[in-house]
């Protein structure tokens, strides 16, 4: 530990911050961290028309604009409102939801490795979702009950039920970061077995049917996806951005946030249950769509600086690039590939370049 | 000049308010019991050093008068009533603790480091006030660190880095302070450093302090009263020399020493002869 270290490196950054003050209401307004979400937010905006007007019938800007006021020609009408869509806004919402789930699971778990996807909360939702798809079909029992049950409502139970167990075996008076991540990746490859004995037992159309969802994908997404999402997100999303400033105290660990007047337990519990819904609502809609709540976090952090993944910059980077990567596999790709695949494609040497041109070492 | 002043010092008696209780206080990990039946006040305006050899419990005492840890029976008592009892964030406004080496999330600024102190005073309307504003930075000046607001507290050195937390704690603005061994893995200046910040906090801030330490010389030269422990029991409470003792050295440290008057300061001075048994 020397005393003299340059922080204005890159990676680093001290954020000039404004203080906003209006009748009793008061806030620090920092710079970074209101422009970054800013300019996600316009890019979004961009790269969601360019993928409404995209495709195999492709649309012009203008066609998109009128069809989304109502007056374009109904076929025009019928492809963009009814096909497209649906499918854009489910990628926004599984981005946001993914994005927000992530930050507030890796601040929680002082740990960049934890996510949704690390913590196993994706492979019970997916062997849930797998045993659907593949004894739904079959005329057992069981088979009838899960086929009935249907594959949403199956994969949050799963990821919901997973999340239990995470915390019933890593609650220890609290919960430590490190003990829940041990946890999360034992339970993530007991839910992973699962769906790979479920996928050698089924046949083969049902095999390729699974597949396709475990990677995650927006293919066929209509609007009885989007509502439910939709709906769940209009709860959890504002719930997240209320913990924000505990989740600030709650990085100090348990003793130092207790401390400073924090209900630890009962904040803890609030911020995973969040993470937890938001990501297992995500996967009911899409399936387990790789990656974003791993990567983005940790992207949203480094560029909009602070001491922990922002949960606004976190959740607009993440429905950016769930949609950006579905406008790549749609349309550049030759082969039209689950939205999952792409995501991880982008995300993962995005991360990587940030982290080699960075000095924060993790978090 | 602090809040305390405007609250009564002393009781219908005449001796000192009592602030902060252990009253019979059992404290437990799980079955390992490492207190039992102890009893500790702290009076207003007192600066008390709990010392004890490792694993007497000492620490475990703080924790628990910080209501970090919930005695197993009896009580702690803050300003007359029962800890367990009173919002955790009205005791935040009134007793500040810093724990045994706190870790700040990487990127963390000095001056984040401290606002977040003002936790407590803050709403999710009212996040950042003028008062928070004020009261951050007379807490960064006094402790010397406005110079280093901007920097992320990992980049500081070990010395540094205990002083912006004690600035949190100052931000905090609590009349009591709790510190766990704040001078940890510290050389010998940065250690008389942080102790002399601690007694300024007493003396012209009026805090009332208990701290753990291990140096029994400073805590000797620093503190105006010491609390003997071994195995979980208060053996000696007073002041540095009438704690200090050769006897109580071989009693509570199996250590054979010879007492002498500090130098400096005049404070009872221990110099080690060898351990016993």
């Amino acid at each position: 530990m020397t005393t003299t270290i340059s922080t204005r490196g890159p990676g680093v950054h001290t954020d000039r911050r404004r203080v906003l003050r209006i009748g009793p209401v008061s806030g620090v307004v920092r710079t970074r961290q209101l422009l970054v979400p800013l300019i996600t937010l316009v890019a979004l905006v961009l790269v969601s028309a360019a993928s409404l007007g995209r495709g195999d019938y492709p649309i012009g800007l203008t066609d998109v604009l009128r069809t989304l006021v109502g007056i374009g020609d109904p076929t025009q009408q019928f492809i963009v409102t009814e096909l497209r869509a649906p499918r854009i806004v489910v990628g926004v919402l599984v981005g946001l939801a993914l994005g927000i789930s992530g930050a507030l699971i890796q601040t929680f778990a002082r740990n960049p490795l934890a996510s949704p996807d690390t913590l196993g909360i994706n492979a019970g939702a997916s062997a849930a979702a797998v045993a659907v798809i593949v004894l739904g079909g079959s005329s057992s029992s069981a088979g009838q009950l899960l086929g009935g049950l249907g594959l949403p409502v199956a994969a949050l139970a799963g990821g919901l039920l997973t999340a239990l167990l995470i915390f019933g075996l890593a609650w220890r008076k609290g919960v430590d970061g490190y003990r829940l991540i041990l946890v999360g990746v034992g339970l993530s490859s007991v839910g992973l077995a699962g769906v790979d004995w479920l996928l050698t037992r089924s046949d083969i159309t049902d095999a390729a049917a699974a597949t396709v969802w475990l990677t995650g994908s927006l293919n066929a997404r209509t609007w009885d996806q989007a509502w439910p999402l939709g709906i769940a997100l209009a709860v959890l999303v504002p719930v997240a951005l209320a913990m924000s400033r505990q989740l600030g105290v709650l990085q100090f660990g348990e003793d130092t946030a207790r401390a400073l007047g924090i209900r630890v337990g009962a904040a803890q519990a609030v911020v995973v249950l969040v993470a937890v819904s938001l990501a297992a609502v995500s996967v009911a809609a899409a399936g387990p769509v790789g990656f974003v709540a791993l990567v983005v976090p940790q992207v949203a952090v480094r560029l909009a600086g602070g001491s922990r993944p922002p949960l606004l910059a976190s959740a607009l980077l993440g429905a950016l690039l769930v949609v950006g990567a579905d406008l790549l596999a749609r349309t550049v790709l030759p082969v039209a590939l689950p939205v999952g695949i792409v995501t991880a494609v982008i995300g993962a040497p995005y991360l990587l370049w940030l982290l080699v041109r960075g000095r924060r070492a993790i978090t | 000049m602090t809040a305390t002043l405007t609250k009564p010092l002393l009781d219908e008696t005449g001796a000192p308010r009592v602030r902060l209780a252990a009253e019979q206080v059992r404290l437990a990990y799980g079955e390992n019991v490492v207190v039992d039946s102890l009893d500790l006040a702290l009076t207003d305006g007192s600066f008390t050093a709990i010392v004890g050899p490792n694993g007497c419990g000492k620490s475990t005492l703080l924790r628990a008068l910080g209501r970090l840890l919930r005695p197993s029976s009896g009580q702690v008592v803050l300003d007359g009533k029962p800890i367990a009892k009173t919002p955790t964030r009205e005791v935040a406004k009134v007793l500040g603790m810093l724990p045994q080496t706190p870790v700040a999330p990487e990127g963390l600024t000095v001056a984040d480091l401290v606002a977040r102190g003002r936790h407590p005073h803050q709403s999710w309307l009212r996040q950042w006030s003028r008062d928070d504003e004020d009261v951050v930075a007379e807490a960064l000046r006094w402790t010397d660190m406005a110079e280093l607001a901007d920097r992320p507290v990992d980049a500081l050195s070990g010395g540094q880095r205990q002083r912006a937390w004690i600035s949190m704690a100052l931000a905090q603005g609590t009349d009591l302070l709790l510190l766990d061994e704040p001078t940890t893995y510290l050389d010998l200046s940065h250690q008389i450093d942080v102790l002399e910040l601690v007694e300024r906090l007493h003396t012209e801030r009026g805090r009332t302090v208990a701290v753990v330490l291990h140096d029994l010389n400073l805590a000797a030269r620093y503190a105006r009263r010491l609390v003997a422990m071994k195995d979980g029991v208060l053996v000696a409470s007073g002041t540095p020399a009438e704690v200090l003792t050769e006897e109580l050295l071989a009693e509570v440290f199996d250590l054979e020493a010879r007492v002498i008057p500090d130098p400096v300061s005049g404070t009872p001075m221990v110099v080690p002869v060898r351990r016993l048994r």
